[in-house]
């Protein structure tokens, strides 16, 4: 019986490292411009998409072996995954900022801005689905009746990383500490000498690098492919994003695990179709009686 | 441009005025375009070949009479709807004699109401839904049902692994796989007994992550996995099987074969076995002519789709030359073309023998196939009814 618990487990660190990525990056753009970039889950699937481009094209064309091949996924996928979040930026966000416009406004950017992300992938790239390449052989170890694979134990590691990599940034550095400021007032920041569209745009190439680095380690895990991989996804990272206290680090990071906590283990002892229902009303409760989430506090300072 | 349009326009004019009585039109609804466009031109490039190869011989021979084909080719865009009018549009306005297609029973069941109530012959190559031909007399397929398939894999995995107990994955969302997958719990433990299928576990389209059920099944004490998927759901849930453990055998249903699947699922599916209408690999007499034709001309093999429209066309043509002659009254052939049809007996195709039921569905068998190691469905065994 402890068997498959803590099988289950270690399937649930999995998901939940995925939602926990994903809600990391609405989590730092929702704490330094209060908006809630609607658009992220499309740049995971835009992440994916490269990862799968670059990975191909060092596979087959330069014939690269697998482990060098994964050295330079990496940071080409995030850095080119922090192009797109960029320009997006850039294009859609700041001119109606400049503009003065009511975040209202804003948020339905973000929204057609994933739209326009999911149906530019179809129509440029087709429908049919992609398998993406094995760039490491799985190992399959099993443990008293616990099948671990190296990815599995990749992909949570990698996750726990990047949490402690950016409340370092958040919490430790002088841009953390610009982008605090900015969530608190940003009508000071610019007399202290602080160039707010600096501090923005190093938001979005954060959390896109790392809706890019989910995606990459996505298409590990799961390699088959398609444009509306990343709408759904997206979503229920933004509900975990909320009930982990959006704006927070450490809940985000809480909130995808606890998001895929609950999904994996209603699956494993109920019907599959009871999942999300069980999932997110628990969710719901818990917002209920703590309405800024679990890490979140009633203050306009938040991240 | 403008010239050679006019030229086609005049040339089709006096072909029709001369020709017309001489020439048989039949109609193609098939998804050109669409979620799955390949089945469209698998259908499409079947047609075509078998179209040179009869209008070169000079046409078929009806009760005396030469009558060269024409296909009218309707794209349904694989959706319900479009397949709705598409039907009534070579019905009505292209006078087809007889309807091959739609593909999919999501196709299939509204345009095979049409062709019923405009009385006019169709025959469906791909469609397993009962539905598409039930109280339809004018509604003819070229495929088995999936009541049929399910008791096949249960007696093929029982006889090959001896196994007794099973575990089943499906999509619960999605008719052919609910349908197909309890229909195989039904005949399962029918032989062997109630509760034999240890695992009976689900999922929601979409879904990627298999890994709550898939524990559940490798630690059930099943001895075979049934997945009764489409080809781009079957690579993540072999994969994540084998990442949790699963080391015994998977079984699939027809729709493995309906697309691309070794592309997406590589090594990983090599060595398991699937129920489907036809093998490519290792094919016999007609079937490997077909095959060979049909890759020189196009450079790939055709897979069931192709097979079976081929089939159900020649069907058709078969059941025009049994009515003994035509008498040119559009509505009134229809119906003998019908009658005809329902009369064919042991017809041979290259998906094997087909006689059709009064319901106009055919008792034919499946074929059992294995993925091997080069990566190819090769023929493993044949199951009949």
């Amino acid at each position: 019986m402890l068997g498959p618990i803590i099988q289950n487990i270690l399937n649930a660190l999995q998901w939940g490292s995925f939602y926990s990525l994903i809600a990391l990056g609405y989590c730092l753009v929702y704490g330094v411009l209060l908006l809630i970039n609607f658009a992220h889950g499309d740049i995971f699937m835009v992440g994916a998409y490269i990862a799968f481009f670059v990975a191909t094209f060092f596979l087959a064309a330069v014939g690269l072996p697998g482990w060098a091949v994964i050295v330079l996924c990496v940071p080409l996928t995030m850095a080119l995954t922090a192009l797109v979040g960029v320009t997006l930026e850039r294009v859609a966000y700041r001119p109606l900022r400049r503009k003065g416009a009511h975040r209202l406004y804003v948020v339905i950017t973000a929204l057609m801005c994933g739209l326009i992300l999911e149906n530019g992938n179809l129509a440029l790239l087709g429908a049919s689905r992609r398998l993406f390449p094995t760039l490491v052989e799985t190992h399959v170890y099993n443990i008293g009746g616990v099948a671990v694979t190296n990815l599995k134990i990749a992909v949570i590691l990698v996750a726990i990383l990047a949490f402690v990599f950016l409340e370092t940034v958040v919490s430790r550095t002088k841009m953390g500490m610009a982008m605090r400021a900015i969530s608190y007032d940003k009508f000071a920041i610019p007399l202290m000498g602080i160039a707010p569209d600096k501090v923005v745009v190093f938001t979005f190439v954060l959390g896109s690098s790392f809706a890019g680095l989910a995606g990459l380690m996505f298409a590990m895990s799961y390699p088959v492919l398609d444009p509306y991989m990343g709408a759904l996804i997206g979503w229920k990272a933004f509900i975990a994003a909320v009930v982990g206290g959006i704006g927070s680090v450490r809940g985000a990071f809480a909130g995808g695990f606890l998001l895929g906590f609950v999904e994996i283990m209603v699956v494993a002892f109920f019907p599959s179709t009871y999942r999300d229902l069980i999932a997110f009303t628990i969710l719901l409760v818990i917002l209920t009686y703590k309405p800024t989430g679990l890490f979140g506090v009633a203050r306009f300072q938040k991240i | 441009m403008k010239k050679i349009l006019f030229a086609l326009l005049a040339s089709v004019l006096v072909f029709s005025s001369v020709a017309h009585a001489e020439s048989i039109k039949i109609g193609f609804n098939i998804p050109l375009t669409g979620d799955i466009p390949d089945v469209g031109e698998s259908s499409k490039n079947a047609a075509e070949m078998l179209l040179k190869q009869i209008n070169d011989a000079g046409g078929i021979d009806v009760g005396g009479t030469k009558y060269t084909l024409e296909f009218v080719y309707e794209d349904n865009e694989s959706k319900a709807e479009s397949a709705l009018s598409a039907a009534r549009k070579l019905v009505t306005q292209d006078d087809v004699l007889g309807i091959i297609g739609p593909q999919s029973s999501k196709q299939a069941v509204p345009a095979g109401e049409a062709a019923n109530d405009l009385e006019t012959p169709m025959i469906s190559p791909w469609s397993t839904n009962p539905d598409t031909t039930k109280d339809r007399p004018f509604v003819f397929r070229g495929c088995f049902l999936d009541p049929f398939q399910g008791p096949v894999v249960v007696n093929f995995a029982s006889d090959e692994f001896g196994a007794t107990k099973a575990a089943v994955l499906y999509d619960i969302a999605s008719d052919y796989p609910k349908g197909l997958a309890e229909v195989f719990k039904e005949a399962w433990e029918k032989k062997h007994g109630a509760g034999s299928v240890v695992a009976f576990e689900t999922f929601t389209t979409k879904d990627v992550d298999f890994s709550a059920q898939l524990t559940n099944i490798v630690n059930s004490d099943a001895e075979i996995l049934f997945v009764p998927q489409y080809y781009n759901e079957v690579p993540l849930i072999v994969k994540q099987a084998q990442s949790l453990g699963w080391d015994k055998p998977i079984i699939g249903g027809d729709a493995w074969a309906g697309g691309d699947l070794m592309s997406l699922c590589g090594d990983d599916c090599k060595g398991y076995f699937f129920s489907t209408h036809y093998a490519a690999a290792g094919a016999q007499g007609a079937t490997k002519e077909f095959i060979e034709d049909y890759k020189a001309i196009y450079d790939k093999t055709p897979d069931d789709v192709a097979a079976l429209t081929w089939d159900s066309t020649n069907l058709m043509l078969e059941a025009i030359q049994a009515t003994g002659g035509l008498t040119g009254d559009i509505d009134e052939d229809r119906i003998k073309v019908k009658d005809a049809l329902g009369t064919i007996k042991d017809f041979k195709g290259i998906t094997g023998n087909m006689t059709f039921t009064p319901e106009g569905d055919p008792i034919k068998c499946a074929v059992v196939v294995k993925i091997n190691d080069a990566g190819e469905f090769s023929f493993y065994k044949q199951v009949c009814p």
